[in-house]
């Protein structure tokens, strides 16, 4: 049997319904195994479904055989194929590496728990990227957040509660806004399918209530995707969440949300709404360069390593979002890549810390001076994921930064201002990332590590893997920026 | 070898053998230093293999990866970037000799990192020389910067450290926000960034845009030293002598003019730069760096600090030199970067000689040694003399060319400026030549004799290379002179 | 007329007073229980605006039967709509009232500043 056509079905279907069979796997160990097992398939699924679309193949998947627009639509096209890889990818990569850090914070009995709410966490995440259903993203982003909220709280630390309640009462909002949206716009077209609201809200006549679900669509998102100043409460769970928690959801999480928010807005808003490619940008712009600047600076103080890399994520979906809000094939080219840059970049910076952290309690810089002695390979894999971040060339990172440049060179007004912006924040990132560098490597040790020699060999083999995709995918990076470009072609289509 | 192949092999090979320091350095401290040894040799051999196609005219080119279109990773080889790869090649064997008696002599720790840094840089620096795009120079030119910090930040200590985030702050700052907007500009506007004969610039901008993407560009490529991107040079000196004497006189240093000379001619196009006079400016910068650091060097009490503030005078000479936009000129420019190479290199040779055997760094502590030391001190006069031009050193070949260029091109600034820097060389290193050899040494600055074998061994062979340099510069002026004919038809 | 017309819309009006008491409540009060009832308060007003709208006049329930076929049903699909957000609603309260429930036993405490000063 040719399952090709139901890979998207199967792209959902397979994490949630694992997540109650990893319940069962209580003998020690196998929760961990079956729940990698299943992000290993998961990527696998969307590695297919990756090449099948830079192919130029389209899945579209009516569920349960109820033909769209009465059924529940999936579809993925090349933005949600290079949406997948980031997330499962984030998934997989999360899972294999984690299990000495996750033994290490999570009690033994909670894990098969902990595991199937990561996994629904996954489900949640890769539903809300195949659906092409405006109420099926609700109930999907809703189901990830849930599963995220018990993930983040799930550790040790205590400071993860209050941080995963404001995270819960932010979100909620959040979800909630983009409810009312769709329901605006439901009520005025009676539908649900996103081709089918491009579609009909042309037809519309009185575009007053289109408008403001375009305002509570794009604030509800925006708030999910912490775009400044909306992202207050994205530092602190990131910061106490457990190691492999943080990974997982910096490399991914956010970035679901934008996906959202830009496919609502290209599919169904921009063709329909006049001058509203402007109010976009004019919206978005400000916020993104605010976004930029300020994390970026913020984080240059910030004491504490985790949060330092948090309020740094927060200035990287500046650079995402200034992309988007150029409305251009290379602005939106360059917002895509950054995505899956990023998600490389961040994704590593995040798992060496994990490595630090078997060996150190406190994750504050001043704690891990001199870390670098007893753990140099973690110390080193560390370095050039910051290079990532930073924009050295012959990283990912750099990548990304160029194409952004490059399309802030397109614009007619202010492209000057905004090159100044980005590479300032460029050297922003550097004072950041080599703040730490240089606590690693030269200051004086403050405590002794835990442990001898360098972190758990499945953690650190994992780490310097992602650490050297960043390498690869900065000398070579053909096949993200293929899928970038076919998703941004994709989404001006439908511009008018 | 095939040249086309021999260039990925030459990139290719510092790398390999970076791994083999590190994986030769777990079994032995010999074993590292030989794969260190032969790992140079091999190189040069390599390197230089590519000498007789380049004689013959032709250009070996090879693209490595597509990032996008317009952006690849490419190298193509022309006379100036061979020159500058042969350069540093062969004078890593020497500096590793030399290494081995300087590490062994001060007892240094972590020489496994030293070495395998040491080879990765080296593998940097053919990446510029080889670079057939600013793309492709970009990537090694940061690569050079980031993998010589741990050799500047040796040592360890506090002092150290902040010398050396200058020195990596202000290579990255002026890397990231001049260097790179400058390449974006150079794309955005013509398309391309390869080097090509003639420039790619000419018609796609011009005006007072012409002069300020030329100061984006050398103030960007900070590595030039041009002031006041200047002071990573002074702050780099707190590396261990070796490093100074090949990264800071010769790779990183030359890697920077070679880059601007490399801009000028490849990138503007030398007819382009003349025609537009909101260029003129950069004779007057370099003039003015060349003043400046000389009278600098003039007050300073420190050995290596005085050596470094002259290495910013004399990288201005070949950035002058470029920047005069004359066939002679152009060709002194290059012959230069080789001359100065090896005069500067025995200085800091010298320099660390002394510190190896008598720990002394300041110049007040020089008194009377060149009795106790003197191969030392012979081979000091020797690239002192080539510093201030005095035939018959290497120094005097290279500005022969570049007065007669500033001739060709009645230049009376690049004239004046020369004339009298060479006063003020020799005002800086006479006395010091004077002192080592006929005051008289103080009581108790202590009993020692020559350097380590290996570092005398080292020194000596830079100075006769200085002084052969005077009578045998044909090659080099032959290999230079096709550069120019290609460029300005 | 004017007066009719803005009467006419008096479903929203609710809707829109009893979403801005719920976010109101959110963001004013400092006890962590209390931001929750605030939070069903805000979700509860998105319900009524859904149940709203699928409203036909004259409309009943939408069950066909025989010899009924004609009637004039009411919209079938915000209700069940509205069915799959009030169990996402009700898992959010039930999810954040553990979490309150956990904030207690670690800080003794179930208000926000108190919680702040503590670390």
């Amino acid at each position: 049997m040719d399952l090709t056509p139901h890979l998207p079905a199967l792209q959902v279907i397979v994490p949630m319904l694992s997540a109650p069979l990893v319940l069962l796997l209580r003998p020690r160990g196998l929760a961990w195994a079956g729940a990698a097992a299943v992000a290993v398939l998961s990527f696998c699924i969307a590695a297919s479904l990756a090449f099948a679309v830079a192919r130029g193949e389209h899945f579209g998947y009516d569920m349960g055989g109820w033909r769209a627009p009465y059924g529940i639509e999936l579809s993925v096209d090349a933005f949600s194929a290079l949406m997948l890889l980031i997330v499962t990818g984030a998934g997989a990569v999360s899972l294999l590496a984690g299990r000495p850090s996750v033994d290490l914070q999570i009690e033994q009995e909670r894990q098969p728990l902990f595991y199937a709410a990561f996994l629904l966490t996954l489900a949640g995440l890769v539903g809300i990227t195949v659906s092409a259903d405006a109420f099926n993203i609700f109930v999907f982003m809703e189901i990830s957040s849930l599963a995220s909220y018990v993930i983040i709280a799930g550790g040790p630390d205590r400071r993860a509660l209050p941080a995963v309640f404001k995270y819960l009462i932010m979100g909620t909002i959040g979800a909630t806004f983009y409810l009312i949206g769709v329901g605006l716009v439901y009520m005025m077209t009676g539908t649900l399918n996103l081709a089918d609201l491009e579609a009909r809200i042309g037809g519309v006549t009185d575009i007053n209530p289109i408008l403001m679900a375009a305002g509570f669509i794009t604030v509800g998102l925006a708030l999910k995707a912490a775009v400044f100043p909306l992202h207050v409460w994205l530092p602190n769970a990131y910061a106490h969440a457990p190691h492999m928690v943080t990974v997982f959801l910096a490399a991914c999480a956010t970035k679901v949300a934008i996906y959202v928010l830009i496919r609502f807005d290209f599919f169904v808003f921009q063709a329909n709404l006049p001058g509203h490619q402007l109010q976009f940008s004019l919206f978005l712009l400000p916020l993104a360069l605010m976004g930029i600047l300020v994390a970026s600076a913020v984080a240059m103080f910030e004491g504490h390593l985790k949060r330092l890399l948090a309020v740094s994520s927060v200035a990287q979906i500046g650079y995402i979002m200034l992309g988007a809000s150029f409305v251009s094939q290379a602005g939106l080219v360059a917002a895509f890549a950054h995505m899956f840059n990023h998600a490389l970049a961040k994704g590593g910076l995040f798992l060496a810390v994990a490595c630090l952290a078997c060996h150190y309690r406190d994750l504050r810089l001043d704690q891990l001076a001199g870390a670098a002695r007893t753990m140099p390979l973690t110390a080193a894999a560390f370095v050039v994921c910051g290079f990532s971040l930073i924009g050295i060339p012959g990283t990912a990172g750099f990548i990304s930064k160029w194409l952004l440049i490059g399309a802030a060179l397109e614009r007619d007004s202010s492209a000057f201002v905004l090159v100044a912006i980005i590479l300032a924040s460029s050297l922003m990132a550097l004072v950041y990332i080599w703040r730490v560098v240089e606590t690693l490597y030269f200051r004086p040790a403050v405590v002794e590590a835990e442990g001898p020699g360098e972190a758990p060999l499945q953690l650190l083999l994992v780490t310097w893997a992602v650490a050297l995709a960043n390498i690869g995918f900065g000398l070579f990076p053909r096949f993200p920026l293929a899928l970038s470009s076919a998703a941004a072609e994709l989404l001006l289509g439908h511009t008018r | 070898m095939n040249p086309d192949t021999a260039i990925p092999v030459a990139i290719c090979l510092p790398l390999a053998v970076a791994v083999g320091i590190v994986l030769a350095g777990r079994i032995s401290d010999n074993l590292r230093e030989a794969v260190t040894l032969v790992g140079a040799a091999a190189l040069a051999w390599v390197v230089w293999g590519m000498l007789p196609a380049l004689f013959a005219g032709d250009r070996p080119a090879v693209e490595l990866s597509q990032l996008m279109p317009g952006l690849s990773i490419g190298f193509r080889v022309e006379p100036l970037g061979m020159l500058f790869a042969a350069l540093a090649s062969g004078l890593w064997i020497i500096n590793s000799v030399y290494s081995i008696g300087y590490m062994r002599g001060n007892r240094e720790k972590n020489q496994t990192r030293f070495y395998t840094c040491f080879a990765l840089a080296l593998a940097a620096t053919m990446g510029i020389a080889f670079a057939a795009n600013l793309f492709t120079l970009f990537l090694f030119y940061e690569m050079l910067t980031l993998s010589t910090y741990p050799l500047v930040s040796h040592k360890g200590d506090a002092a150290t450290v902040r010398s050396a985030r200058v020195y990596l702050g202000v290579l990255l700052c002026t890397s990231i926000g001049l260097f790179l907007p400058a390449i974006i500009w150079t794309y955005h506007v013509t398309g391309t960034g390869d080097f090509t004969v003639g420039g790619i610039l000419s018609g796609h901008i011009q005006g007072a845009d012409v002069g300020l993407l030329l100061a984006l560009f050398v103030f960007g490529v900070g590595k030039a030293a041009v002031m006041p991107v200047h002071r990573w040079l002074p702050a780099a000196m707190v590396a261990p002598t070796p490093v100074s004497a090949l990264l800071h006189a010769v790779a990183v240093v030359k890697a920077g003019v070679f880059t601007i000379t490399k801009i000028i001619v490849y990138v503007f196009g030398v007819d382009f730069l003349f025609s537009e006079p909101s260029s003129g400016w950069l004779v007057y910068a370099a003039a003015f760096t060349i003043i400046a650091a000389s009278l600098v060097a003039l007050r300073q009490q420190n050995l290596k600090r005085l050596l470094a503030y002259s290495t910013v005078a004399q990288l201005s000479y070949v950035v002058m030199a470029a920047a005069v936009l004359k066939p002679l000129a152009e060709v002194g420019a290059a012959i230069h970067m080789v001359a100065h190479a090896f005069g500067k290199i025995t200085l800091f040779f010298a320099a660390g000689a002394i510190y190896t055997a008598a720990k002394k760094t300041e110049l007040s502590q020089l008194r009377g040694i060149g009795r106790r030391m003197p191969w030392t001190m012979g081979a000091f006069t020797v690239g002192a003399l080539s510093m201030i031009g005095v035939p018959p050193t290497g120094g005097f070949v290279s500005k022969w060319y570049i007065l007669a260029g500033a001739f060709q091109a009645d230049n009376l600034l690049a004239i004046f400026t020369i004339i009298a820097s060479t006063a003020l060389n020799a005002a800086y290193f006479l006395p010091i030549i004077y002192m080592a050899w006929f005051a008289r040494e103080e009581s108790g600055s202590g009993d020692h004799g020559e350097a380590p074998p290996l570092v005398v061994l080292a020194l000596t062979a830079t100075a006769l290379l200085t002084l052969g340099f005077f009578f045998f510069n044909g090659p080099v002026i032959e290999l230079e002179t096709q550069l120019v004919r290609e460029a300005m038809r | 007329m004017k007066l009719l017309e803005l009467l006419g819309y008096f479903n929203y009006w609710v809707f829109a007073i009893v979403l801005s008491v719920g976010l109101y409540t959110v963001i004013a009060k400092v006890n962590l229980v209390k931001k929750l009832i605030g939070l069903s308060i805000f979700q509860s007003a998105v319900f009524l605006m859904y149940i709203t709208m699928d409203k036909v006049e004259g409309g009943t329930a939408p069950i066909i039967q025989k010899g009924l076929e004609n009637q004039v049903f009411s919209n079938p699909l915000p209700q069940v709509l509205i069915l799959t957000a009030i169990v996402v609603g009700v898992s959010t309260l039930a999810l954040g009232l553990a979490i309150v429930v956990r904030i207690n036993e670690c800080y003794g405490t179930i208000e926000e500043d108190e919680i702040l000063d503590a670390d």
